[in-house]
């Protein structure tokens, strides 16, 4: 009789929360006054630099004109989108896009997976640290460094690797404004960047494995590579599958500080990709609303796919990101 | 357990195929380095060098001699201390505040702030941000826009779940409210946290690039990346400002070389730290893809 009472209670005053919902929470905001201050200046960070420019996505309807501002520019429905998609260059834009990203996936996306193999059967612990700490290193470097770097060692004039090509008796090779090698460059530079930082999720999935997985192998009489290929590589076959979807997923993604500064007028047809092309109509040339609207295309085109992605992940038994 | 010779072998190959791998990683810096400490008459004799037969500070004397290294280094060292307290600041109290389950709305919160690694309106809303706000050509501008992420408030606040709510009300007895609990005993109590995510922060406002290129149009705002830029990638010539005229210049080659090394040994004397705290962020890197 009273269990039933409290629950009768219980119920009473589930109705009564829904209906003075809003009472109850400026009774939890008056309560926790100092815990919604704690939050109040992060919450403002991301309402102000964050949700404040999407209001700003709707110039790209517009024929937005800095002096008359938001509210009075004229509006101009979705010309801009269909100025850009006839645009000759929007094919440019998306074939560079596609052209990197898929060399990246070719030439790149195996490697730290290989590395991982490799280092995870070293046995001298402090060999195995010595590798990772080199290779973990360059993950650090900005982009303007890799990409000065780069000048650096392969410069024409001055570069390293053309002063020992010259002294060879070779001809002199231009790695820099060579159109037909600047994606080739992208990709290594992308992997002497990024492919060893790449081998630390691979090397966490492979820590997991069960040692007994390889005392089984050795008595079935497989050696290294055997087991390499037969007990790791099928452990950490999910990491993979998911790392190549989420890959995919990101694929009109192109490392824009890359791009930028590796952009030069020998070989803009090539290095054109969606952020850059959007820097330079839009800040350079000042053309704000057609460039947004480019800008608008590829980000909603961008996560559409994030999204996809991330369900087919999930499909794979995996947490998702989102 | 004795090796076979295949093991054996095997074990040789992946020695040596690591090895070259490590090499070939660290050759570029390793070249920068001796280079930019060649003594300029031998830079200029030699058409490759790899050790140098005599060292010279005189490319790191004149970039420190002229106006404007030292005043982008100056710059950076800014973004990389007080932006990098600023993040911490904002970005823990938020996470902290977010982690409490009596927070009404923290879901909200917390779906608003996943929203934002999905999509960005792209550089020209936020460029004309900025502009609104009349922080074009104002360092704050650089520390204002990237303060905080959604990927750092949902790991500190994976963090900050860890820490009870009976800690709190042990402290709300004592008579503190959710600000000084917060700061007289969460902050102390999650330092060894902030002190590897102010690393990850400090690194980042030390490479920011992009954000100063478009917000900062004076020359002499720039951090040491765009400088860089400028005098390595656009081979500007007066990128460097005003010079000592009594100072002879080093060849172009070892002073850019020399300007490399200065902006990569801060990342260097961080590293070993940074190492520390891989996993984390390697998780959150690797999804980000």
């Amino acid at each position: 009789m009273i269990v039933e009472g409290k629950a009768a209670l219980k119920r009473k005053n589930g109705t009564a929360t829904r209906l003075s919902g809003s009472l109850s929470l400026w009774k939890s905001l008056k309560k926790d006054k100092y815990l919604y201050l704690l939050a109040l200046p992060g919450l403002l960070y991301f309402l102000i630099f964050k949700y404040l420019p999407m209001w700003g996505i709707v110039i790209a309807f517009q024929n937005y004109s800095p002096f008359l501002g938001f509210g009075s520019s004229e509006w101009v429905g979705l010309s801009h989108f269909v100025r850009f998609f006839s645009n000759p260059d929007f094919m440019i834009l998306f074939r560079n896009t596609m052209a990197i990203n898929l060399l990246n996936l070719c030439f790149f996306f195996p490697l730290p997976i290989i590395l991982s193999l490799l280092l995870n059967e070293l046995r001298s612990e402090l060999y195995k640290r010595t590798i990772q700490s080199i290779i973990y290193l360059p993950h650090f470097l900005s982009w303007v460094i890799i990409v000065s770097l780069s000048f650096i060692m392969l410069s024409q004039s001055e570069g390293i690797i053309n002063s020992l090509i010259a002294y060879f008796g070779f001809a002199k090779i231009d790695f820099l404004t060579n159109p037909n090698i600047f994606w080739i460059i992208l990709t290594v530079q992308s992997i002497w960047k990024e492919a060893g930082w790449g081998t630390i999720i691979f090397l966490a999935a492979i820590a997991g494995v069960n040692p007994q997985l390889y005392e089984a192998s050795r008595m079935d009489g497989a050696n290294r590579i055997q087991q390499m290929l037969h007990v790791t590589l099928p452990a950490i076959r999910n990491v993979i599958v998911i790392l190549l979807i989420l890959r995919l997923g990101d694929i009109m993604e192109v490392g824009f500080e890359q791009v930028f500064l590796m952009y030069n007028g020998a070989v803009s047809n090539v290095a054109e990709v969606f952020d850059t092309y959007v820097y330079r109509v839009g800040i350079q040339q000042g053309q704000f609303s057609y460039s947004t609207a480019a800008g608008l295309f590829k980000s909603i085109v961008g996560v559409a796919l994030v999204l996809l992605a991330n369900k087919l992940a999930k499909k794979f038994g995996e947490e998702g990101v989102f | 357990m004795r090796l076979s010779f295949g093991d054996k072998l095997f074990n040789a190959i992946n020695i040596a195929v690591l090895g070259v791998i490590g090499c070939v990683t660290i050759f570029p810096l390793y070249y920068v380095f001796v280079v930019s400490f060649t003594e300029p008459a031998e830079y200029l004799r030699k058409t490759v060098i790899l050790f140098p037969e005599n060292w010279s500070l005189a490319s790191y004397k004149y970039l420190l001699s002229t106006e404007a290294f030292p005043k982008a280094l100056g710059v950076s060292a800014f973004l990389a201390s007080v932006g990098t307290l600023c993040s911490l600041a904002v970005t823990s109290s938020l996470a902290y505040a977010l982690s409490r389950k009596r927070l009404r709305g923290r879901r909200l919160f917390l779906i608003l702030i996943l929203f934002t690694i999905l999509f960005s309106p792209g550089i020209i809303p936020n460029y004309l941000l900025v502009r609104e706000l009349g922080l074009i050509n104002s360092i704050w501008s650089v520390i204002f826009v990237s303060l905080s992420s959604g990927w750092f408030v949902i790991l500190m606040r994976g963090f900050y779940d860890s820490i009870p709510d009976e800690l709190e009300e042990a402290a709300a007895i004592d008579g503190c409210n959710d600000i000084t609990a917060w700061i007289r005993i969460v902050l102390p109590l999650s330092l060894p946290a902030l002190a590897a995510f102010g690393l990850f922060f400090a690194v980042a406002y030390w490479n920011q690039y992009f954000n100063a290129l478009l917000y900062l149009n004076d020359a002499d705002k720039w951090p040491i990346q765009v400088l860089l830029q400028n005098m390595l990638i656009d081979a500007s010539s007066s990128s460097l400002g005003d010079v000592d005229p009594l100072i002879q210049p080093p060849p172009s080659e070892t002073l850019k070389m020399a300007a490399v090394v200065i902006a990569i040994v801060p990342i260097l004397m961080v590293y070993p730290f940074l190492q520390k705290h891989f996993a984390k962020g390697a998780m959150v890197g690797s999804i980000k893809g």
